[in-house]
């Protein structure tokens, strides 16, 4: 390989994980497409299959404008798939013959075994065995979970080869998935017949411990992180390790500024400190953590100063 | 084993209660090694090579089955620890391993390409597609079920999958997906998909605060209770948190899973074995549930009316549930 700069950096926004009315959601990704600089676009439900419909109308539209705008259009399948009905919507995006589809269940990779697919960050990619099993099995982009370390991080790069790796660094970090709607079971409702009482916490419903601490954030079914996972001064380490994506995942908050921000971060016009202040600016609902790049509780915002000791 | 019989796999986390299952009557045990390879690595629990040894010398003559458990997900550049643990369950001639990770499962697959192998529910593999992946990729026999599926799908997918299912019976219940859980890890830092650990005892702190006692994960406060109230082992999701101006279990409350009452159901469905959790559970539990199972399945299986076995001193919190498997329960 000849010596000189790597390849730019890119971002990716991740698919939106909330329950947004169908009309802003069309409105966010119009914005995203005329000015957000993003390389790629998620579009698609992970969360909960009943959502899936109300975006159904504006998903052309909405597409064919992000790829105008010289965006890569990815599309993100359900992370957890259980009846006849999600399996075979998933197989309808799995085969349409399309544009790159991101595979969040196994069940979903199979369907695209032998030609080139993303794995998402809710498939268990631990280790660089079940790594290499992916990519021989055709997957050229891996979006890794949410809990790794830099350590595993470090690890994975060096045997990723030509599978580019992606790891979140801006939005609240999706923890956990099941078949039961905790949203509708606060409301005193059946999952059946949910009214989608999940619109109603753009960002998900806070939860907090009994003595009033912000833990968690509830989003159907869906339980993410309280606070807000961010990288920043991060990157450069990322970057050194041949990590070259990242991922943001959507808030209802300015994401174009948000993305900005990490371009010029990544450009090198702005440095870690300037964009920590930026992004505290555009995202005030929640402090940032990022323990589980330092091995450590989640929850936890350790310093980079403590990180070079 | 007649046909058609529901197979009773049952836990095992020390010698003592593997001969209480055995005795009590399980077709088959499944047990861990001491170390992080398996999804019930607690001081003082399971197996070292030589106490599997003797295992196998125990339960085999008396016609029950061993299965291995390894189904953490391999530390990066450090499979070692797991592949040396398949490497020890085919040398010994183990019944099955019980595995998640795909790696490992490629590297079993492989290497021991006789070894039997079973899907572990951590593998969340909660469709026909994901099983059949498996299957195809790896050769598994038999997967264990994810406890999110309803007795519908659980009939629907057993008609489209070839391989046998194992269903969760009795004990503790995961009410989120399992292995796909970072709660514990977000609050401890210790993943229970590495280290095979939830909510763990070493993070674990009780304070006391007037007539309550706190009970505290890392950081956060995860229940309280009255002075002389019961409490069980604190898990993260069964503990009692406030959102939407509501304080109270949110996401489950500290109840046991017990399908005594659906057995018929369940064979009907095409399950072919069912487990009892339970590998952190002393010799006593294990013989009294493994012996009310064993009368349940047996009766079941001659068309009789199945008593719901008495098991609710054994349950978490007293109070039983058909969890998922009854669609209510979303």
């Amino acid at each position: 390989m000849s010596a000189g700069t790597p390849p730019p950096a890119k971002l990716t926004l991740g698919p939106l994980l909330f329950n947004w009315p169908a009309e802003a959601r069309r409105d966010f990704y119009f914005r995203i497409a005329d000015e957000a600089p993003f390389d790629s676009v998620c579009l698609g439900e992970v969360v909960c299959s009943k959502r899936a419909p109300l975006f159904e109308r504006f998903l052309p539209a909405v597409t064919d404008r992000l790829a105008r705008a010289g965006k890569e259009v990815v599309r993100s399948t359900l992370a957890l798939v259980m009846s006849p009905q999600e399996m075979a919507e998933q197989r309808a995006i799995a085969t349409d013959g399309g544009g790159l589809v991101e595979a969040n269940d196994l069940g979903c990779a199979a369907l695209l075994h032998g030609r080139p697919h993303a794995i998402g960050p809710f498939v268990n990619v631990y280790n660089e065995g079940t790594l290499g099993v992916l990519a021989a099995r055709g997957a050229v982009r891996v979006s890794l979970p949410f809990e790794l370390s830099g350590e595993t991080l470090r690890t994975l790069a060096a045997a990723a080869g030509a599978t580019e790796l992606e790891v979140q660094v801006f939005g609240r970090v999706p923890l956990a998935v099941s078949a039961r709607c905790y949203h509708a079971r606060l409301h005193d409702l059946p999952k059946s017949a949910c009214r989608f009482v999940c619109d109603r916490d753009a960002d998900g419903l806070t939860v907090e411990t009994l003595d009033g601490a912000p833990f968690l954030a509830m989003n159907g079914t869906q339980t993410l992180s309280y606070t807000l996972g961010r990288l920043t001064g991060e990157l450069a380490e990322l970057s050194a390790l041949g990590i070259r994506r990242f991922r943001l995942s959507p808030h209802r908050i300015d994401m174009a500024a948000v993305a900005t921000a990490y371009r010029d971060l990544l450009d090198g016009r702005a440095e870690a400190a300037e964009a920590e202040a930026r992004l505290d600016r555009l995202a005030p609902f929640a402090p940032a953590a990022n323990g589980f790049w330092h091995g450590a509780e989640g929850a936890r915002r350790i310093a980079a100063a403590q990180n070079a000791e | 084993m007649s046909e058609g019989r529901l197979e009773l796999v049952c836990p095992a986390g020390t010698p003592a209660a593997l001969r209480s299952a055995v005795d009590a009557g399980a077709d088959a045990v499944y047990l861990g090694l001491r170390d992080e390879t398996n999804a019930r690595n607690f001081p003082g629990l399971n197996f070292t090579p030589d106490e599997l040894r003797g295992a196998l010398q125990y339960a085999r003559p008396r016609g029950c089955r061993v299965f291995v458990a390894i189904n953490t997900f391999p530390a990066a550049g450090r499979p070692g620890p797991w592949h040396r643990a398949v490497d020890l369950a085919a040398e010994l001639g183990v019944d099955a391993v019980i595995l998640a990770d795909i790696g490992l499962l490629d590297y079993a697959a492989r290497r021991h390409p006789a070894l039997r192998r079973h899907l572990s529910v951590q593998a969340s593999a909660s469709n026909p597609e994901a099983i059949r992946f498996y299957h195809d990729a790896f050769g598994i026999r038999r997967v264990v079920l994810p406890r999110v599926l309803t007795l519908s799908e659980i009939a629907a997918l057993n008609a489209a999958v070839p391989v046998e299912t194992e269903v969760f019976a009795f004990g503790g219940m995961c009410v989120m997906a399992e292995g796909r859980c970072a709660l514990s890890s977000y609050a401890t830092g210790k993943s229970p998909n590495t280290c095979g650990v939830c909510s763990p005892a070493s993070h674990v702190r009780y304070e006391p605060r007037g007539d309550t006692l706190v009970v505290r994960l890392g950081e956060f406060t995860i229940d309280a209770f009255g002075a002389g109230v019961p409490a069980g082992y604190p898990t993260l999701c069964k503990g009692r948190f406030r959102a939407g101006g509501r304080a109270g279990h949110l996401f489950e409350e500290p109840t046991s899973l017990n399908v005594a009452g659906l057995l018929p159901e369940l064979a009907a469905a095409g399950v072919r074995a069912l487990k009892i959790e339970g590998r952190q559970r002393g010799r006593a539990y294990v013989a009294r549930v493994v012996a009310a199972f064993r009368r349940a399945v047996d009766a079941a299986a001659r068309g009789e009316a199945v008593e719901a076995a008495d098991l609710s001193g054994l349950s978490e919190g007293g109070r039983a549930t058909s969890g998922a498997y009854r669609e209510a329960w979303r």
